[in-house]
């Protein structure tokens, strides 16, 4: 392999893995989040309640996230779990949209619009 | 004075009479669940109109219906666990518990007297009375010491017995209410992850659909002690299996022309298979997963909605040519939909349309639209007349 070619590989994933640990991902704008608000509550509401309370998937509630680091729950999101009928939602967001949710659900998940 | 008496009192009476429900039958009645608003309007479907609303019922995602046997009252089973007893006459709440932490449905007893609720959270099925709703009996789903499992697919059969599934257990389970106090449990092993059930209109069947293999477990609740047995196994060929955004629901409204007209999991097709011998015949091509598959009352047609990203659709099958003949849009997030008794119509609820729409079954035209908050369930109380509903 061309030695100037790993370098530029190296530093290009030190830079990325500085991206995910130090910068803040940008925050989706208002119009995504409340596409992300309605999709959390509805959709996935239809396993784990429109509260998030709870159902075929488990609960969504703060006291139940906050066990879980966040990195596992965004990877749980946008690959879903196998074994579990938790399908993988990356289609529908990227990375930096599944850790917002991550974010939020910790907090406590925002009322529908 | 005398004349401003009698004035008074025809008043009195009149004001009295306003108070009592007109006088009228119950058989067109239904609801339909607005969800996010833990309310429900009265529908009647003669006319197509909405009658009214009653609010007060909690969490309703997952909401389910079913329907005292004189077709006065609909008893709401919500998420949250809550059961009330709504009088679809005076549109009022006559009785209302919390039952459960987390529920998603339940049914009558064959002579009407009981209602029996499916829990996810404590794992089991719980009885009441159906006029009073005093619990008579909680039957925990026990798997294992200590370990219970969700509940699903629960169907009313005859014999006051009721059969459902374990989504945690693999199994199948049927309960005996003879005595309701004393309810006696049977149980029969099950193919990985039921997430539903349905019992044949005949109430002998019981179908359970499988989430963790390709296949349904089948028991022939007129043989039951033949033990239950597995079929439409492997229809996945072993092929990568779809992501499902939403498990599909069974009922026994999936049976017509003498076969079960079943959702595939994870592949975007509806299964066809022979009712008596349990064979694939047929599997018909649509255009996503497959949530409610629906027979008209009639078995001519299946109706057929989609998990997200295609729940704005709504495919329309012909029984004898097994073939898509109509595919529309009634609106967005179409999560629900309820035949008419004979059929001549089918309502649809479009969540994000925020409409239910009444479509004409042999023309697909739109009969009428009527304004409801995010709706979901459309249960019309014929429902109470049937087996396994």
């Amino acid at each position: 392999m061309d030695r100037s070619l790993l370098i530029h590989v190296t530093v290009l994933l030190g830079l990325t893995a500085l991206a995910v640990t130090s910068a803040p991902a940008a925050e989706p704008d208002s119009a995504r989040q409340k596409d992300l608000i309605h999709l959390v509550r509805q959709d996935c509401g239809s396993c784990h309640g429109m509260r998030l309370a709870g159902g075929l998937g488990p609960s969504l509630l703060p006291e139940k996230m906050a066990d879980w680091p966040d990195d596992s729950l965004v990877a749980t999101i946008l690959h879903g779990r196998p074994g579990t009928a938790m399908p993988g939602w990356q289609r529908f967001m990227d990375e930096a949209e599944a850790g917002w949710i991550v974010a939020r659900l910790k907090q406590g998940f925002p009322a529908l619009p | 004075m005398r004349a401003l008496l009698i004035a008074a009192s025809l008043a009195l009476g009149l004001s009295a009479c306003a108070g009592t429900p007109a006088l009228r039958g119950t058989g067109d009645l239904g609801v339909v669940i607005e969800r996010a608003a833990g309310r429900v309007q009265v529908v009647e479907h003669s006319q197509r109109t909405a009658l009214g609303t009653v609010e007060g019922l909690g969490d309703l995602s997952h909401a389910h219906v079913t329907f005292s046997r004189d077709g006065r009252y609909a008893y709401v089973f919500g998420r949250d666990g809550g059961l009330t007893k709504v009088d679809l006459l005076t549109r009022r709440i006559d009785r209302r518990i919390i039952q459960a932490g987390n529920s998603i449905g339940g049914s009558i007893s064959q002579d009407g007297r009981l209602i029996v609720a499916q829990n996810y959270e404590p794992g089991g099925i719980k009885a009441f009375d159906a006029d009073t709703l005093e619990l008579l009996a909680d039957v925990p789903a026990e798997y294992a010491p200590g370990k219970f499992s969700r509940v699903v697919g629960l169907a009313d059969i005859p014999g006051q017995r009721f059969v459902y599934a374990l989504f945690d257990a693999n199994e199948i389970r049927v309960t005996d209410f003879t005595d309701p106090r004393k309810p006696v449990t049977t149980r029969y092993p099950a193919g990985k992850q039921p997430y539903d059930g349905l019992v044949t209109p005949d109430g002998r069947w019981f179908l359970a659909g499988l989430f963790g293999e390709d296949g349904i477990s089948l028991l022939d609740l007129w043989q039951p002690e033949a033990g239950s047995r597995k079929v439409l196994a492997g229809y996945g060929r072993g092929e990568e299996k779809l992501p499902v955004f939403k498990m599909p629901h069974l009922r026994g409204w999936s049976m017509a022309a003498g076969q079960a007209w079943l959702p595939a999991i994870g592949r975007h097709e509806v299964l066809v298979a022979d009712a008596r011998s349990w064979q694939e015949v047929a599997r018909v091509p649509v255009k996503g997963q497959p949530v409610f598959v629906m027979a008209r009352p009639d078995g001519r047609q299946v109706w057929v909605n989609f998990a997200f990203p295609d729940n704005e659709w709504v495919q329309v099958i012909d029984t004898v040519d097994k073939r898509v003949v109509h595919t529309f849009s009634p609106g967005k997030a179409v999560l629900h939909m309820e035949f008419t008794p004979r059929g001549e119509e089918v309502w649809l609820s479009a969540r994000d349309s925020n409409r239910v729409t009444v479509v004409d079954t042999a023309t697909f035209a739109v009969r009428r639209e009527l304004p409801v908050d995010a709706p979901s369930g459309i249960f019309f109380s014929a429902r109470g007349q049937r087996i396994g509903f």
